[in-house]
């Protein structure tokens, strides 16, 4: 290989038709699910089905793999990050039973959405008191006979509602099998839409992604079948990491996938700030010069190619997490530094534009002020900002989790 | 297709120069730095590794493998063994590579192969001049007409001017049309007055005065097919991508020093490094430096795609400067007190990153 910038013809083409939809699907009904919290999309939601089942056949040929799946991240984010979460598709669920299950459980839990009526996937994981200490997790898995009984509470659950109500939908649950084995007991479990004992007992009202359900679930004597343990029963006390066990080490590899995916979101929505604000400052006449010496230079001329230089680094480090992925590396190091970057770096680009852009960034009748409150989100989730630092302090000082906690 | 890997071929280059700068360069640095002066065996010796002649035609004995995306590739492990030897080593391309890409045939013929010989030939280019509103395209240097000859006249500093140096490229303006001229080191009219920098001490620089020089009409870069802007504009962001280039070596240098020290010291009864405030602060200068070097990487591989990269260079430029700056005076804090004095490298390193918002273009790759 050689060090390239060019997009593949399919990554164009992917490029070009979701930044349509984001344009003609999403933005203008933006502000919409803005306002009407907790309210299903459904036009947009029946449209995302039905383009979903229908792939277009003209993306063949070499492609940028895991890069391309960013760009269409990017675009679809660019058009709005709320709706683009309540895409229904198996999602970060999907990307659990991808990761770590059988090709029985493929077939069983990711088969039905190629077909019939829109489906969610969704993934718990945070409860009121484990978050990025996943190994403090208290919802517990009980064997009883044929049956796995789940009980325990969890929260932040992006499509939760969706996933447990809809029929078709699942909800990947980390449980604990002995809390006396830390992370070696924890496993994940599918649990299908509409089980009983799995109950939603709440909606979180946020700061932004407002589209988007953030759900609280609880698990009372919650029973599903043996055979939806995702990796095996086994307990390793010693060191999960380390051992071949698809459990905790599959459930955080997920991460590795959906990492890069949500730095790619980030990058979309501060995209989406940065475009308006530089397609804003040329309606004005205020023309970015790249050119001109430094002293020369406006304070607005240097805070945009300061926000350039952030969103694309950022962008940058993205796609080379993507493509190690494509390459069969490891990328857990670059994946954090991915998502710690975008999701900081489109924090601060979106409260800049706010900024620059006066009254107007301030008002809600443009996006850019909701598009600050969507930014913020890639700076919490999948990893907050501090835990993605510290994977990273890890890797680069060669320290176990023990060492630097 | 997108992709971050170097070729097999790079990866070489980039193996024996990281090679070469860690066991030469690096331990030259210090003394280097202290005295003022290059150590001209490191020189010669890097000469060795092509670095130069390769990237020229192979009509004038180059190696005519000429790639931004390799240049920036060595000239960070460059930099990151130190960086006024980097720009030393790099130096003969001030002089080769416009003249390569702009000169007249006999320019190339005339000065191409004295750079692809066997012994190290410094080069020099006098862009920058000591006001505050300096434009590189507008210069306050003039050439002016006369009969067979151009005469030049103004000031300019930060001319990097090392023992050897045959000539300069002065960048002036003619009719208000910024132009190139080869100017001989020993030229009437021409003093040059050994300048005391913050950084970079080691690579010599000078203020150079021009008053009433003469070259002769064939000294102007490309001669007849004079290029004009276009030369200036291509050397600003070759200069603008090198230097950031060297900047990412600079941070990764002192990111390295800061990393092994934290892990070294202890405090309370454990490494630093085992304290957040500590080990965030790697970790972002981490992320940081990766950040910019792809940015640098793109801005190169635009250039070798013989597209436009200005806005490209210059973000690349923009965040590789402060990238520099921040994780340099983040390793000096690391270190305390011992990043402090001279015994360690991070105040140098510091010194040295200040300077990539000073030095426009030192057109290198």
């Amino acid at each position: 290989m050689a060090i390239s910038f060019e997009p593949a013809p399919n990554t164009v083409a992917a490029r070009e038709m979701y930044h349509r939809i984001a344009r003609e699907q999403m933005r203008p009904v933006a502000r919409k699910y803005d306002e009407q919290e907790h309210e299903m999309p459904w036009e947009f939601v029946r449209f995302m089905w039905e383009k979903g089942r229908s792939p277009p056949g003209s993306f063949t040929g070499p492609s940028d793999g895991f890069v391309q799946v960013c760009v269409q991240a990017e675009e679809l984010c660019w058009g709005d990050a709320g709706l683009y979460l309540r895409i229904p598709s198996p999602a970060l669920g999907g990307s659990a039973v991808a990761a770590a299950g059988t090709n029985e459980q493929k077939a069983r839990f990711l088969n039905p959405f190629r077909e019939g009526a829109p489906k969610w996937g969704a993934m718990a994981i945070t409860e009121p008191q484990a978050g990025s200490d996943a190994a403090a997790i208290q919802t517990t898995a009980q064997l009883d006979g044929e049956e796995w009984v789940l009980n325990g509470t969890k929260i932040f659950c992006t499509s939760g509602e969706a996933a447990a109500t809809i029929d078709g939908g699942f909800v990947v649950v980390w449980a604990t099998l002995d809390k006396s084995a830390g992370r070696g007991g924890i496993k994940s479990f599918v649990v299908p839409a509409k089980t009983p004992g799995m109950k939603l007992v709440g909606l979180e009202r946020k700061l932004g992604i407002r589209a988007s359900d953030t759900a609280t679930l609880v698990f009372e004597n919650c029973r599903i079948p043996k055979e939806n343990l995702l990796g095996s029963a086994e307990i390793k006390k010693a060191n999960p990491m380390q051992a071949g066990d698809k459990g905790f080490k599959g459930a955080m590899a997920t991460f590795d996938a959906s990492r890069p995916i949500v730095a790619a979101m980030a990058v979309g929505v501060g995209r989406a700030a940065l475009d308006f604000l530089k397609e804003e400052l040329e309606r004005e006449g205020v023309s970015i010069r790249y050119d001109a010496p430094a002293h020369e230079r406006t304070a607005i001329e240097r805070d945009v190619i300061d926000m350039e230089a952030e969103l694309q680094a950022a962008r940058l480090l993205t796609w080379r997490a993507a493509k190690m992925m494509d390459h069969g590396k490891r990328n857990n190091l670059e994946a954090s530094m991915a998502k710690a970057k975008a999701g900081l770096a489109v924090t601060k680009i979106t409260q800049k534009a706010v900024e620059i852009l006066g009254p107007l960034g301030y008002s809600q009748k443009i996006l850019v002020e909701k598009w600050m409150r969507d930014a913020k989100i890639n700076d919490i989730y999948e990893g907050t900002q501090q835990i993605n630092q510290l994977i990273v302090a890890r890797r680069i000082l060669d320290y176990s989790s023990s060492m630097l906690r | 297709m997108i992709d971050f890997e170097p070729t097999e071929e790079q990866q070489l280059i980039v193996d024996t120069v990281r090679q070469f700068a860690t066991n030469e360069i690096r331990k030259a640095a210090r003394e280097a730095d202290e005295a003022a002066a290059l150590p001209a065996s490191v020189l010669e010796r890097a000469h060795e590794l092509g670095l130069v002649s390769s990237a020229l035609p192979e009509v004038y004995g180059g190696g005519g493998a000429r790639s931004a995306v390799t240049g920036v590739l060595a000239a960070e492990e460059l930099a990151h063994g130190d960086l006024a030897i980097a720009l030393a080593v790099l130096s003969p391309m001030l002089l080769a590579l416009p003249i390569a890409d702009f000169g007249s045939e006999e320019q190339k013929k005339g000065w191409l192969p004295r750079f692809t010989g066997d012994r190290y030939l410094p080069g020099s280019l006098a862009l920058v001049e000591p006001a505050f509103r300096f434009d590189p395209l507008h210069p306050a240097t003039t050439a002016k007409r006369d009969g067979r000859e151009y005469v030049l006249d103004g000031a300019k500093c930060f001319v990097p001017w090392q023992n050897g140096v045959e000539a300069v490229l002065v960048i002036a303006a003619e009719d208000g049309r910024v132009q190139g001229f080869l100017v001989p080191h020993d030229a009437p009219g021409l003093s040059a007055t050994r300048e005391k920098n913050l950084g970079v001490r080691a690579l010599p620089t000078v203020e150079l005065e021009l008053r009433g020089v003469r070259v002769p009409a064939s000294a102007k870069l490309g001669s007849e097919s004079a290029p004009g802007d276009t030369a200036v504009r291509g050397i600003l962001n070759r200069g603008r991508v090198a230097l950031a280039a060297c900047a990412v070596g600079v941070a990764r240098a002192a990111f390295e020093i800061a990393r092994d020290y934290a892990k070294e010291r202890q405090t309370f009864g454990a490494p630093i490094a085992t304290r957040q405030a500590i080990a965030f602060k790697l970790a972002d200068m981490a992320i940081e430096i990766d950040g910019a070097r792809l940015l640098v990487w793109e801005a190169a591989w635009k250039m070798d795609e013989g597209h436009d990269a200005t806005r490209e260079a210059t973000i690349a430029r923009h965040q590789a400067q402060r990238v520099a700056l921040e994780v340099a005076d983040g390793a000096v804090q690391v270190l305390g007190g011992h990043g402090y004095i001279r015994e360690y490298l991070p105040e140098m390193h510091l010194r040295n990153a200040r300077g990539f918002s000073t030095f426009e273009a030192l057109s290198l790759v």
